[in-house]
């Protein structure tokens, strides 16, 4: 998936992929996607659950070997 | 008060150093979600909220001797369970380094950073004997059950920890 932005929270826990989306989000225009890179597997509910509470599309997350790419394409 | 965000109150009562973190966690966490955030610190809690250097003064003797056994400060903050003599809190602090989780310090600052509230208790602060001297200035209001009720009872979540 191609996204605008990559923000990386690899070696991160929650809540710092979290916040540091939250943060991150605000420097995107509406439309533009987010790619977060994160390898705690929280994120896997987290991300989606972030997205419907704060009114952003979930695009969706990719695994690998540990690794997860998350995408988030901001809409508000 | 009005600009339609939900919110979140968090009473924290406990003075030790994994009940405040998973607090800290909680209050970044929904401040992330675009949520109003304020945690009201009382009793124990205000031990999360005094500064670690120096001394903290108070008069009469119980009061004074209070301070001395109970003087919190981050960095004096106990594990609830596993204490050790302070082997325990070491214990805990270096798994989470090691892990690079964040120390509470630094989960303070990021709360903040996200506009979270940090309410300190008068009535808990007069019993104890503390001044706002002995406090970190990131505390941003002292304040009573009323303001604590005020908030709570727009809350979507009110947590007790």
């Amino acid at each position: 998936m191609n996204a605008d932005v990559t923000l990386d929270c690899v070696g991160l826990y929650c809540p710092m992929p979290i916040s540091k989306t939250a943060k991150k989000i605000k420097e995107l225009d509406r439309g533009q996607v987010l790619e977060v890179l994160a390898d705690d597997e929280g994120i896997k509910e987290d991300m989606p659950a972030w997205c419907r509470v704060t009114g952003n599309e979930f695009l969706g997350i990719e695994e690998e070997s540990g690794q997860y790419k998350a995408y988030v394409r901001k809409s508000k | 008060m009005t600009d339609g965000k939900e919110k979140v109150t968090l009473v924290v009562f406990s003075g030790e150093l994994d009940r405040a973190i998973a607090a800290f966690n909680i209050a970044i966490g929904a401040a992330s979600m675009d949520m109003e955030v304020s945690m009201f610190f009382t009793f124990w809690g205000l031990n999360v909220l005094k500064r670690n250097e120096g001394e903290i003064k108070s008069k009469g003797i119980l009061k004074r001797m209070l301070n001395l056994m109970n003087r919190g400060g981050t960095k004096r903050l106990p594990l609830s369970r596993f204490q050790m003599v302070g082997l325990g809190a070491w214990m805990m602090k270096r798994l989470m380094k090691d892990e690079n989780f964040p120390q509470i310090e630094e989960l303070m600052s990021e709360a903040k950073e996200l506009g979270v509230k940090f309410v300190a208790c008068t009535t808990s602060m007069g019993i104890m004997g503390l001044g706002k001297d002995a406090f970190i200035p990131e505390v941003d209001s002292y304040a009573g059950v009323a303001t604590y009720l005020a908030d709570a009872r727009e809350g979507s979540v009110n947590l007790f920890v």
